[in-house]
């Protein structure tokens, strides 16, 4: 299989190294020219130049209503470039709606949207490439013939086309479905066609929603790993899923939205930090002692499991005690075979959080 | 534009690709020449069958005067085989049997008996000679009573045959031969032509956008392009796969024309033959002159099919057929996107194909009067001009008319795309939920 994966491509200096000495010197025009703005953007307007260069998404106070609800109420995120940005939210918060809005099939009533580092434009959706939860294809067509008519929907040449669609092929070993008709094939089958047609045009910016569906645990795999690939060749991917545990596999920063509002956001380790409630997880071995006796009122035990084979507690902090205290502790009353602290899941947050949330807005 | 074009090229590649479409498309035209030849064709085949009617006339009235020709033939029976015959009709080997009462002359009945169902044919035969010979008896009795020499022939030379040419004063004092029948047929033809191919065609929007919507990929669509390039790229794409197969009918009907016409004219020569042996047999020869009327009448009809505005005929149903597509297919297209299913799309669809359904109803009385209020309207009206104007285009129709019928179809087409446009737009992504006329029309008024 080829090494040299056509994302190496986009970003610019390979892309334009081969050409001769001038297509460089253009670029470096440009960049200087680009920097030379954000200068500029400093002394004069700060509204048309918030986001910094690695930003390459930036969404301000996004407002949209649709006749008797609103579906985004003041939203603001921003996505930075080559990483994973997790979209969350329960059915219905209004993702589709923002995601709807950043690949400009539907405009926000208010706000300001940047690509960038620059307010969007609608040449832009060609630097985008979109995978909808609810997706699917022509079922009479062939699926090489949709693939190419799709990537050229995209601005691409049939030429380029037809070679980085040949590519795909190859690597995802389906070269003998080109000629077959969409209906003939598993939904998997499709799910995989439908992701080459969606990073065929080699776009800056990817929006997966839900990406795995459909999907076995394999072919999961086979996609998670391309779009940890994507990521390092310098694209950058906004992901919306339900599937907390492939957040926090794949993610680098999350947005959290529920009921029309952002309600959390952050790099995924610092929400996750954020929400720790200083609890431990002791195994050990020995008698079990009378442990309120001994640890008094700076710790709590929530919860202690006894089998044969393994005894166990989870431990919390009350006051901001180091680690060493408690185990001082811990280790004159038995023999620790482990200790570690529980850093709540991206489930647990999940969860907390809307309800937390929910709770706030009925009363 | 470019992705309009790339749309445009994948709906109709797709569609003309289809089996589908190349077999109705080449069929089609096969099978309405097969129509119209198979009648004539079998008319002139029927009917080789030889039968023998058994007759019984004690009148003695038409006694060995009934002509056989060559498939039917006349056998005299005496009272004793008729009676015979009455009680059992098998045992005779007759087709039928020919019973001349005592009073013909005063009840002008006869029976004819047979253990089938008569056919047409021979029952006119039967009737027309019985006919012939019993009047030729009556003049005969009633010219020998006056005893004015040579009456029968004088007779004869005031049997008169009158043709009233219409004629149509062309724009510049010209006189041009028409045909009201003629003029009624083109515009008949035409006007249901243009309600099949509107209809057909506008629906195949309506399935193709449904389509799009149900298998869900749309949105992958109106990520790249605008809703309203994908919208407009279908509706140019099946237009033009409509032109393709009205160009192609078009092309073919001519082919066949020319074929069947040649076969019709050989066809028709015979049958007249035939008519002239029956006729001269009967002693009436001036049905001689049938044949040469005949091929006048053939040449007559070209010479008014050539006096009507044939250009303006095609100009007018290929603008027709664009622009009242165009109109009903937006219909359709917004219909589409605002529906999930097809039972949905049966109910939404009524009102939009009520005009046309209308237009089909007038369509007669149009063509009987097609200067009255009822053709005016309805030929400037846009939901029913692009049948009606056609429909009336070949008698002739003042110009004003035609340009007034044409702005506003053009007007309305830019209102019809801008609100299919709209309820497009919000339509294509509203699932699951059931949709009203009412909602439809707030989607008019959605900002983006």
């Amino acid at each position: 299989m080829a090494k040299n994966r056509p994302w190496s491509e986009s970003i610019p200096v390979i892309r334009y190294s081969p050409r001769s000495s001038c297509f460089i010197i253009c670029f470096y025009f440009e960049k200087h020219f680009f920097l030379c703005n954000i200068i500029r953007s400093f002394d004069t307007d700060n509204k048309v130049f918030k986001s910094s260069i690695m930003d390459i998404f930036q969404a301000n106070n996004v407002v949209k209503e649709f006749v008797g609800h609103v579906a985004l109420s003041s939203v603001s995120i921003t996505v930075k470039e080559a990483s994973v940005f997790g979209l969350l939210g329960p059915n219905g918060a209004g993702k589709t709606t923002l995601i709807r809005i950043i690949n400009q099939i539907t405009a926000p009533d208010s706000g300001e949207l940047f690509f960038e580092g620059r307010p969007i434009r609608s040449e832009d959706i060609y630097q985008i490439g979109y995978l909808p939860e609810e997706r699917g294809l022509y079922k009479k067509m062939k699926v090489g013939e949709q693939a190419l008519y799709l990537a050229q929907l995209k601005g691409m040449s049939k030429r380029d086309a037809l070679k980085s669609l040949k590519f795909w092929f190859e690597k995802f070993e389906i070269q003998d479905w080109w000629g077959k008709k969409v209906e003939e094939l598993s939904k998997g089958m499709a799910q995989k066609v439908q992701f080459i047609t969606t990073v065929i045009h080699q776009p800056k910016l990817l929006i997966f929603d839900e990406p795995f569906t459909g999907f076995d645990p394999i072919n999961t795999n086979l996609i998670k790993n391309e779009i940890l690939e994507l990521k390092k060749n310098g694209t950058t991917i906004i992901f919306s899923t339900h599937n907390m545990s492939s957040v926090e596999e794949i993610c680098d920063h999350i947005a959290l939205i529920n009921q029309s509002k952002k309600i959390l956001d952050g790099q995924i380790d610092q929400v996750k930090e954020k929400f720790k409630t200083n609890t431990f997880e002791v195994i050990y071995r020995g008698d079990t002692p009378d442990l309120d006796n001994h640890l008094g009122s700076n710790f709590k035990v929530l919860e202690h499991t006894a089998s044969e084979h393994q005894k166990q507690m989870k431990v919390q902090f009350l006051n901001g005690n180091s680690n060493n205290e408690l185990l001082k502790i811990l280790m004159n009353q038995f023999e620790i075979v482990s200790f570690k602290e529980i850093i709540p899941s991206m489930n647990d947050v999940f969860i907390h959080v809307v309800e937390q949330n929910n709770l706030e807005i009925k009363l | 534009m470019n992705k309009s074009f790339l749309i445009l090229r994948r709906e109709y590649l797709t569609r003309v690709k289809k089996k589908s479409f190349i077999i109705m498309t080449l069929l089609v035209p096969v099978f309405m020449a097969a129509l119209t030849i198979l009648p004539t064709y079998l008319a002139t085949m029927d009917d080789k069958e030889e039968r023998t009617i058994a007759v019984y006339d004690p009148t003695s009235l038409v006694l060995n005067k009934l002509e056989s020709n060559e498939f039917t033939k006349f056998h005299y029976i005496p009272e004793q085989e008729f009676q015979g015959l009455k009680t059992d009709f098998k045992s005779g080997k007759y087709y039928a049997l020919l019973y001349i009462p005592e009073n013909i002359i005063t009840t002008s009945r006869a029976e004819m008996i047979s253990d089938k169902q008569i056919t047409f044919d021979v029952k006119n035969l039967v009737t027309n000679r019985i006919e012939n010979i019993i009047e030729g008896d009556k003049r005969k009795a009633v010219i020998d009573q006056t005893g004015v020499p040579d009456l029968e022939k004088k007779l004869a030379a005031t049997k008169t045959s009158i043709t009233v040419e219409t004629i149509k004063m062309g724009e510049e004092g010209k006189a041009v031969k028409s045909s009201t029948e003629i003029a009624m047929a083109i515009g008949y033809v035409a006007g249901f032509m243009m309600y099949f191919f509107v209809l057909m065609y506008g629906l195949m929007v309506m399935r193709g956008v449904m389509e799009e919507k149900t298998n869900r990929i749309v949105e992958v669509i109106i990520s790249s392009v605008k809703p309203f390039q994908l919208l407009f790229g279908k509706i140019v794409g099946i237009g033009l796969v409509g032109l393709t197969q009205i160009v192609i009918w078009i092309v073919l009907a001519i082919a066949i024309a020319t074929g069947v016409g040649s076969f019709i004219g050989h066809g028709s020569h015979e049958t007249i033959a035939q008519a002239q042996n029956i006729m001269s047999s009967q002693g009436v020869d001036q049905i001689a002159t049938a044949a040469p009327a005949q091929t006048n009448a053939t040449l007559e009809i070209i010479q008014m099919i050539g006096g009507l505005n044939i250009p303006l005929i095609i100009f007018a149903m290929f603008f027709y057929f664009i622009c009242g597509f165009i109109l009903y297919a937006s219909f359709y297209g917004a219909i589409g996107s605002a529906v999930d299913s097809d039972e949905d799309a049966q109910q939404m669809m009524m009102p939009v194909m009520m005009p046309l359904i209308f237009s089909i109803i007038i369509l007669f009385a149009v063509a009987k009067n097609p200067e009255g209020p009822l053709a005016f309207w309805a030929s400037i009206i846009p939901f029913t001009s692009p049948i009606i104007m056609v429909a009336r285009i070949p008698f002739g129709v003042p110009v004003w008319q035609i340009i007034l019928s044409m702005v506003v179809l053009l007007g309305s087409i830019m209102g019809s795309i801008w609100m299919a446009g709209k309820i497009y737009r919000t339509g294509i992504l509203m699932y699951g939920k059931k949709v009203n006329l009412k909602e439809i029309v707030k989607w008019l008024f959605y900002k983006n």
